[in-house]
């Protein structure tokens, strides 16, 4: 054999990828990549799949494939953390080496924030925020698409690293100087690195895209104070993203030079710095935090109206909060290192600057609670999220005071004890919103609802596994268990709250087993929603038919109150968002086009020749991105006209035309 | 201008081609967040030379001050390109932007220079923390400039090739910003690296 | 703050957390010193706050969920234009205020307190994280040590903590919080035993594969049980010489405890560089 073919293969395939779990799945997923051509192929699928979905730019479709790859995205980083409690559930457990752990604990982190939670919520803004506005597609819809492209070839590509080459194992914040060669060789960091900065791209993509959408395509008469507050959280998320995404970029991008071309940012000798990665980082980190909740806060603030039949509590204050929280967000980055020697003044002023977070996160959980006083409140699966997310999160936020506590601080940092908050945060809140958001859009997505009484069990699971699996964490903490353990002694008395916290997991992985049920069992058993408004609801979404035709409104609404489709309901105008047959105008919706998956797919061929430092493969990559950019920057028959006739007939079909 | 007072150009007429340029502008906000990362790395790690050189010991003025003005003069002459096309002269406008994108080109090329003579001289940025966020930032910068000559290029074919559309106009306006925006951090650049370098 | 006679309640208020701390494993609750004392109290304070309004929200939720529930025939009143009064709204947002001040100046107070180290003579311990072991030394006994060291009981001990490995974190929960250890830099935090004990310290964050094994015990003992230590050691044991210095830095492999009656001078960096702790007339006083 060649000795350049045994470089190949012993680059590729390093021992850390060779262990029997890993190669079985590689065998499964290999068997299901078959299985899934072979029906393509035998039902001829694929000119459908290429022109209905790989191809589409509108903007419903594209939040269906956001939300899709979230929670395939969501299952993987669920495995993760299975395997990773597994391993902790006694003491001396070894299930996993302790390099095995660590790149489970990097991945998870990495794949639950970056390729689970922000996609999902990409994914309801896409569904959503165009059709609560009145407007017939996002401000760029091509663009919108490369969005997702991005992401999806980013997460494929990080998602490569655990079959071949071997994967990241810094952890998900991958701090140098272990993130750096002399302490991390071989090519796992480079996934880790390129991987974000792909899908980073299609992230001020998105924010790019929502903020020009929201500003620029509102219906008429919708001003600013009349929008519905999902669109104000996809307003400031986006706003975070665009001035929050940058400094990663550069840290990660930094570290790349110093990793694959020598650079000495970060390194320990040549005077690098690896402090000033910390830095970057966090001012990039501690606003995604609140990129990661805000639209969570933005569902809830349409869940808890439509089912308590109330207005919300304190628009102004509502709409004040976010505002102060995307501004203070970004003076609080140093709390997550009170312990790098910054001094008592700096760290002092940046533990109260995390105090005064929570008087704006206060005020919104006091206003949803009185939003529901006086109300009719129904317990319906969306909601059920949401009562679960009030209590839990309150804790979360709790525990985020007495961590800004500076002094106290040096006694939980790196502890269980963070842990426990975090994950109060994230999935106490994040993950809640984004499931109650699920279930509340999801007959506005495909036309039927999903079934309630599934919905239930799966909610009863994953909030009971919930609490099980991080209440004990907070009391690990003061034991004295530092996060990142890949194993622990006997004999420090932390195998009971450990084996809890174990049990409780795997209680939230029976509610996610029950979630993909109840989507599977629903599909096959549709109860269709015929009305388009399945919840009585109160926003504009729900004046459309479930799912909404692809040019959204045949007519652009008008808009006059805050809740304008429920104001309409109560005056007794429904009939208004009716069409007669001479109000029909032709429509421009924007052309389907591979340019976004071909662009994408030119970063996923360069970025896996950057991983292994294939120069020829990363220049191809490059000429491939270029040349899309050029094709599609030439593009200049980019829309197409439905004509008259068609809407009409459409609308017709839907019980849409005044007679 | 030859429009009508209270008229708006024709790149703005359009209300689709308004919101790519607002588009245009938000995408300028983010980049400067980028720059703005990466002056702050340059200042920090500005005296950390280690075993290399300081800035004052690899910084020419000269070449950097005829960058600088054939920068400043390109973005003159977009701007010249941008007046003939809100103007209607399509080949005055072609012409211009090609002059632009020569004088880019000779920055771009000053630059690269510039760059080789201090890795031939042994300074590369291997040798220290200073000298990596030295030649990231400017090569940033450069890499702008020389994303910018490419787009040129296109839209000079597209102009002759189709003409002053809206869509193009549109664009070359976009393009000036872009090309302003260079202009800006390059004065940034002037100032806190080479001229501070040189000072101290 | 609250008068001082009604400090010592503060844990009956939180009695759930006392309870349940009552095992000796929640070493964070047995502070075996000062340092570890004033941030359990901060930590208290700051519980007992959070619990009040946890306990407000859950029961204000539980009261309106049973009051205003979907049912036929329920008499609550339904106001569906209400859309908020102004003094609601202000004690809404009062509330959190008033909290978060209450919390604010201890947290101040506590956090500069830290800062200061009550003596002009604190024992030094120049503590060095490796991959994956932790070098003790002392420079003005001259003597060092291996994931182990003695402190003597009633005395501040300043520990100048770096690393010559990736970022660890030093951490004793028992005598107080943690502070990173970095290389290139030397970072200062100070401890005191009030009682005698071997405590338990570790490496607190991510540095490598091994980091978790990376623990050590600190000794508090009698100052004169600690001077008789430090001679014993200075008699009994081998001195450190460079090449077993760079074996210890170089090599991944964990050792046990060591002792070393001496130990090269430049094996911690000079220069201090962003050193923030504030003390009576300290004056670093460097190497042997």
């Amino acid at each position: 054999m060649h000795s350049w073919l045994i470089h190949l293969i012993k680059l590729l395939f390093p021992p850390q990828v060779l262990l029997p779990d890993i190669i079985g799945i590689d065998i499964g997923l290999t068997l299901s990549a078959l299985a899934i051509v072979v029906y393509l192929t035998k039902t001829h699928r694929w000119g459908w799949l290429w022109k209905e979905w790989l191809t589409t730019v509108d903007h419903k479709r594209i939040g269906i494939m956001y939300i899709i790859a979230a929670l395939i995205m969501l299952f993987r980083g669920g495995v993760d953390a299975l395997m990773l409690r597994s391993q902790l559930i006694v003491p001396n457990a070894h299930f996993m080496g302790a390099q095995q752990y660590d790149e489970v604990f990097t991945t998870h982190g990495t794949v639950m924030i970056f390729f689970m939670a922000m996609p999902f919520f990409f994914g309801l803004f896409n569904v959503a925020v165009p059709l609560m506005i009145g407007a017939r597609d996002v401000a760029f819809p091509r663009l919108n698409a490369i969005s997702f492209w991005l992401f999806a070839f980013g997460a494929a590509l990080f998602n490569i690293s655990f079959s071949i080459g071997g994967s990241p194992s810094a952890g998900w914040f991958s701090y140098p100087p272990y993130s750096e060669l002399q302490f991390n060789p071989g090519v796992g960091e480079n996934y880790y690195l390129l991987a974000l900065q792909v899908s980073g791209i299609g992230s001020i993509a998105t924010g790019i895209n929502f903020l020009v959408t929201i500003l620029k395509l509102r219906a008429p008469g919708m001003t600013l104070m009349k929008m519905p507050l999902f669109v104000w959280s996809a307003l400031v998320t986006s706003t975070l993203i665009l001035f929050a995404f940058p400094p990663l970029t550069v840290a990660l991008g930094l570290t790349m030079l110093d990793r694959l071309f020598g650079a000495s940012f970060f390194t320990l000798g040549r005077e690098g710095m690896p402090m000033m990665y910390a830095n970057l980082f966090w001012i990039f980190g501690h606003p995604e935090v609140y990129i990661l909740i805000m639209p969570a806060f933005g569902i809830f603030s349409e869940v808890v109206p439509t089912f308590s039949r109330k207005p919300l509590f304190g628009y102004e204050a509502m709409v004040i909060s976010l505002l102060a929280i995307t501004f203070l967000s970004y003076g609080v980055w140093v709390h997550h290192f009170f312990e790098m020697g910054a001094g008592p003044g700096v760290n002092v002023f940046f533990g109260l600057s995390t105090m005064l977070i929570a008087i704006p996160t206060g005020v919104k959980m006091f206003n949803w609670i009185f939003t529901m006083w006086g109300g009719r409140i129904r317990l319906t699966v969306p909601m059920l999220w949401q009562l679960g997310f009030i209590p839990t999160f309150v804790v979360g936020g709790a525990s985020g005071v007495m961590l800004a506590a500076v002094a106290a601080d040096y006694q939980y940092h790196n502890s269980y004890f963070v842990i426990a908050h975090f994950h109060n945060v994230i999935v106490g809140g994040t993950v809640f919103g984004l499931l109650s958001g699920l279930y509340y859009w999801w007959p506005k997505m495909f036309g039927w609802k999903l079934n309630e009484r599934q919905g239930r069990w799966a909610f009863a699971f994953f909030f009971t596994g919930f609490w099980l699996t991080f209440m004990p964490q907070y009391f690990l903490g003061f034991e004295g268990m530092t996060r990142r353990m890949a194993s622990y002694p006997a004999g420090l008395g932390w195998g009971g709250l450990n084996a809890m916290s174990t049990i409780g997991a795997f209680i939230m992985g029976i509610g996610f087993v029950i979630l993909v049920y109840n989507i599977a069992w629903s599909r096959l058993h549709p109860e269709w929603d015929t009305t388009g408004d399945p919840w009585d609801g109160r926003t504009l979404e729900w004046s459309l038919p479930s799912p909404a035709p692809a040019y959204n409104f045949a007519r652009i609404p008008e808009v006059h109150e805050r809740d304008a489709w429920w104001s309409l309901k109560q005056a007794g105008k429904t009939d208004a968002v009716k069409l007669s047959p001479d109000q029909v105008e032709p429509i421009h919706i924007p052309k389907n086009t591979p340019m976004p998956i071909l662009l994408a797919a030119s970063f996923f061929v360069g970025s896996l020749g950057m991983v292994f430092s294939w120069h020829w493969m990363a220049i191809l990559g490059g000429l491939g991105v270029v040349a899309s950019l050029a094709w599609g920057s030439i593009q200049d028959d980019t829309d197409r006209e439905l004509d008259p006739a068609s809407v009409l007939n459409t609308e017709k079909r839907l019980g849409r035309v005044h007679p | 201008m030859n429009n009508p007072i209270g008229a708006l150009p024709a790149e703005f007429e359009n209300t689709h081609e308004g919101v790519k340029i607002l588009g245009f502008w938000v995408f300028l906000a983010t980049d400067v967040m980028l720059f703005a990362s990466l002056f702050a790395v340059y200042v920090v790690y500005r005296s950390r030379v280690a075993l290399g050189p300081t800035p004052a010991q690899i910084f020419r003025l000269g070449p950097v001050l005829a960058e600088t003005l054939i920068l400043l003069t390109s973005s003159f002459t977009v701007s010249l390109s941008l007046y003939a096309a809100r103007t209607s002269h399509l080949k005055a406008a072609i012409a211009w932007l090609v002059v632009t994108l020569v004088l880019g080109a000779t920055f771009v090329s000053l630059e690269i220079h510039e760059f080789v003579t201090d890795v031939l001289a042994g300074h590369t940025w291997h040798q220290s923390a200073f000298l990596s966020s030295f030649f990231t930032l400017v090569g940033t910068h450069g890499s702008h400039v020389t994303f910018g000559i490419g787009w040129a290029i296109l839209l000079t074919l597209e102009l002759a090739f189709r003409g002053l559309t809206v869509a193009n106009r549109r664009k070359l306006f976009s393009f000036a910003l872009y090309w302003h925006f260079l202009d800006i951090v390059w004065i940034f650049l002037f100032s806190v690296v080479y001229l501070a370098g040189v000072m101290t | 703050m609250l008068p001082r006679h009604l400090r010592r309640w503060w844990p009956l208020v939180f009695s759930p957390l006392v309870l349940s701390g009552c095992g000796s494993e929640y070493v964070v609750f047995h502070p075996a010193g000062p340092v570890a004392a004033t941030e359990l109290h901060l930590i208290e304070l700051s519980a007992a706050i959070m619990a009040g309004i946890i306990l407000l929200v859950w029961a204000l939720l539980a009261y309106i969920l049973v009051r205003f529930r979907d049912t036929p025939n329920n008499p609550a009143p339904y106001l569906p234009n209400w859309r908020g009064t102004l003094w609601l709204e202000a004690i809404v947002f009062g509330v959190p205020v008033l909290v978060l001040l209450v919390m604010a100046i201890p947290t101040i107070k506590k956090t500069y307190a830290l800062d200061h180290i009550p003596s002009t003579h604190p024992l030094i311990i120049d503590v060095t994280s490796l991959d994956y072991k932790w070098l003790f030394e002392y420079p003005r006994q001259h003597i060092a040590t291996v994931n182990y060291f003695y402190m003597p009981t009633g005395k501040p001990v300043l520990f100048q903590l770096t690393a010559h490995s990736p970022f660890g974190a030093f951490w004793i929960p028992n005598l107080g919080g943690m502070e990173y250890t970095m290389p290139n830099r030397v970072l200062p935090l100070w401890l005191e035993a009030s009682r005698p004990g071997v405590y338990m310290g570790r490496n607190a964050n991510y540095s490598g594969v091994d980091f978790w094994r990376m623990t050590f015990y600190a000794h508090a003992v009698r100052p004169a049980a600690f001077q008789a230590w430090v001679q014993q050691v200075k008699k009994s044991k081998p001195p450190m010489t460079e090449r077993e210095y760079r074996t210890l830095a170089t090599h991944f492999d964990l050792v046990g405890q060591q002792s070393y009656s001496a130990y090269p001078s430049d094996t911690f960096p000079e220069r201090f560089r962003e050193f923030t702790i504030e003390g009576l007339h300290y004056v670093p006083t460097r190497h042997p």
